[in-house]
């Protein structure tokens, strides 16, 4: 089995005196589609923000390709390879589509002052050459239509996509979805399974937090089960299924509540 | 065929520049005319740091102010050559906003504001109080342009050399605005988080962007001080800050053409308002919140948004 690109070692962080995090880890290789979930409040996103570099947890490590990469800033995270989507989005709503997309090929420019400035015929190259890879990108989330349209203006599935098309233009080995189908409807919901497993087909490791649990059954190689901040269990997606902690923990709960809101 | 955005706001400033002299009437009137060309430079730098990146400065002055006594207090103390003192100027401009900008532009929203605000006001205070350096309240001369033994003189050859310089700015302001950093400058102004995730390093972009507008500033305050040769602290107050920032927003934040635009209406206006006698502020005042409230986005967006999609240059 080939090394793990994305690692966890026994992270931990504390929110004015409560423990958000404890002592989770999880390693992610290469064409997998590895997924944490947790009830509301596990810890899911935390985790996500500390592999991603925006928290310091104050224990344990993140290991990108088997270097610490701990706390490194996400620009220097994506540098080395790593991207993510955000669960409440963030896109940049003044720019179009497209050009949303083509800040994602911000590290693959050359980004020097002066021949930007002076608009030298690199500049104008490479400007070519990084909105036809964004046409691409936007083709393959289905949104070549709507490349000149104002990103303010799409619908919110269109967006779930837009951020994942933004996050693969920086052709990073690691990719952490935020819930990339919440909100979404039946049909979009497939089209994302389709692109995450395309994805992970293509030779990058994506590490999915996801509430929809059928999307995640269906396309994890394997699942991290937090609860309360810990880990609960991780195996693939049918010893998960199978784990009577889990089932009690969370599926349980979950069929209650669908019971409840059903009634 | 369509015309890009800018290739048409470039043609638009070069048009307007070429015609004016054969349309206005007398020396008055070029002056006026050279007084917006470098309002608006330093406009076009500030629409930079405010319109793309989205931080405000309200101390924009002071870097126009460095600029403009650079030419007074090079020649007099140092007995540099104007032209000389001028370049000084603007290294000087552009290393202050590098020293100065790392720790202020880690702060955002209202926070830089009111660094931005200290800073200026910091160099209003050094012009004004400095009465033996800088001449004090009363201003100090400034000595004659001379270019390789031309003497720069008369209101229409400060017309062109403004302008010249005007359509410079803009055109490498465009430039900017269309490369890697001109789209992660606008990137970082929706969202910072994403900007970071995308590899943006948000706190060097900043800070290119605001030594780049210090210098534009620092740029028009040499020109207005040589044009004029006289230059007092009022250049580097606090109104002047406002004054600049007012410019880029009833323009339009982000549009190049509406820094030129804010910079023209608020240069012509109080000239032409000076028939109301007393009421001359609050008539310039209340143009500026009609202008707010009809058209939110600015002048230049509001208008262009007005237009038929088709005809959109």
């Amino acid at each position: 089995m080939s090394p793990p690109v994305i690692e966890a070692r026994g992270v931990g962080i504390s929110f004015g005196g409560v423990r958000a995090l404890d002592d989770v880890s999880f390693a992610a290789r290469a064409g997998e589609v590895f997924s944490i979930i947790g009830p509301n409040g596990a810890g899911k996103t935390t985790l996500f923000n500390i592999v991603s570099g925006l928290y310091r947890p104050d224990a344990g490590k993140v290991l990108l390709a088997g270097e610490d990469v701990t706390a490194l800033p996400p620009h220097l995270l994506a540098a080395r390879g790593l991207c993510r989507t955000f669960q409440n989005l963030q896109i940049f709503f003044r720019m179009t589509a497209l050009e949303n997309v083509m800040v994602g090929r911000h590290l693959h420019e050359e980004r020097g002052l002066l021949p930007a400035l002076f608009r030298l015929p690199s500049v104008l190259r490479q400007n070519r050459a990084t909105r036809e890879r964004a046409r691409d990108l936007l083709a393959f989330v289905g949104l070549e239509k709507r490349a000149d349209d104002p990103a303010g203006a799409l619908p919110y599935g269109a967006l779930k996509r837009l951020e994942i098309a933004r996050a693969l233009a920086a052709e990073p080995r690691v990719l952490l979805l935020d819930e990339p189908a919440a909100g979404c409807n039946a049909v979009e919901t497939e089209e994302i399974d389709r692109l995450i497993v395309t994805i992970a087909e293509r030779g990058a490791a994506v590490v999915l937090v996801e509430h929809d649990m059928k999307l995640v059954m269906r396309i994890s190689t394997r699942i991290l089960v937090l609860n309360h901040g810990r880990m609960l269990a991780e195996g693939t997606p049918a010893e998960v299924r199978a784990n009577p902690e889990v089932v009690a923990a969370y599926l349980g709960r979950h069929a209650a509540e669908a019971a409840h809101a059903a009634g | 065929m369509r015309l890009a955005p800018r290739h048409a706001t470039l043609l638009l400033v070069l048009a307007v520049f070429a015609a004016l002299p054969f349309l206005l009437p007398s020396s008055f009137h070029l002056r006026v005319a050279t007084l917006v060309w470098v309002q608006a430079l330093a406009a076009v730098g500030l629409n930079l740091l405010m319109g793309l990146a989205g931080q405000v400065s309200l101390g924009h002055a002071g870097f126009f102010g460095i600029g403009a006594y650079a030419v007074a207090l090079g020649p007099r103390h140092l007995g540099l050559d104007p032209l000389l003192s001028a370049l000084a100027g603007l290294v000087l401009s552009g290393l202050l906003a590098l020293v100065v900008g790392r720790p202020i532009l880690r702060l955002r929203g209202h926070y830089l504001a009111v660094a931005t605000l200290g800073l200026g006001i910091l160099v209003w205070l050094v012009l004004n109080s400095e009465v033996g350096l800088t001449g004090g309240p009363d201003g100090i001369q400034v000595p004659r342009l001379v270019l390789f033994g031309w003497r720069v003189a008369g209101a229409e050859t400060w017309y062109w050399i403004t302008g010249l310089a005007l359509l410079l700015g803009v055109w490498l302001a465009l430039n900017l605005e269309d490369s890697p950093l001109g789209r992660a400058l606008r990137a970082l102004h929706d969202s910072e988080v994403a900007a970071r995730v995308a590899g943006i390093d948000v706190a060097r972009a900043k800070l290119v962007v605001f030594v780049i507008a210090a210098i534009y500033a620092a740029l028009a305050g040499s020109l207005l001080a040589l044009f004029n040769r006289f230059v007092t602290p009022q250049v580097a107050d606090f109104l002047h800050s406002i004054e600049l920032v007012t410019m880029v927003v009833i323009g339009g934040m982000g549009s190049t053409l509406g820094a030129i635009v804010g910079a023209a209406i608020l240069t012509v206006l109080p000239q032409a308002l000076t028939v109301f006698h007393d009421y001359e502020h609050a008539v310039l005042g209340l143009m500026i919140i009609l202008f707010m409230i009809f058209l939110r986005q600015g002048i230049v967006p509001g208008l262009v948004a007005l237009l038929p999609r088709r005809a959109v240059a």
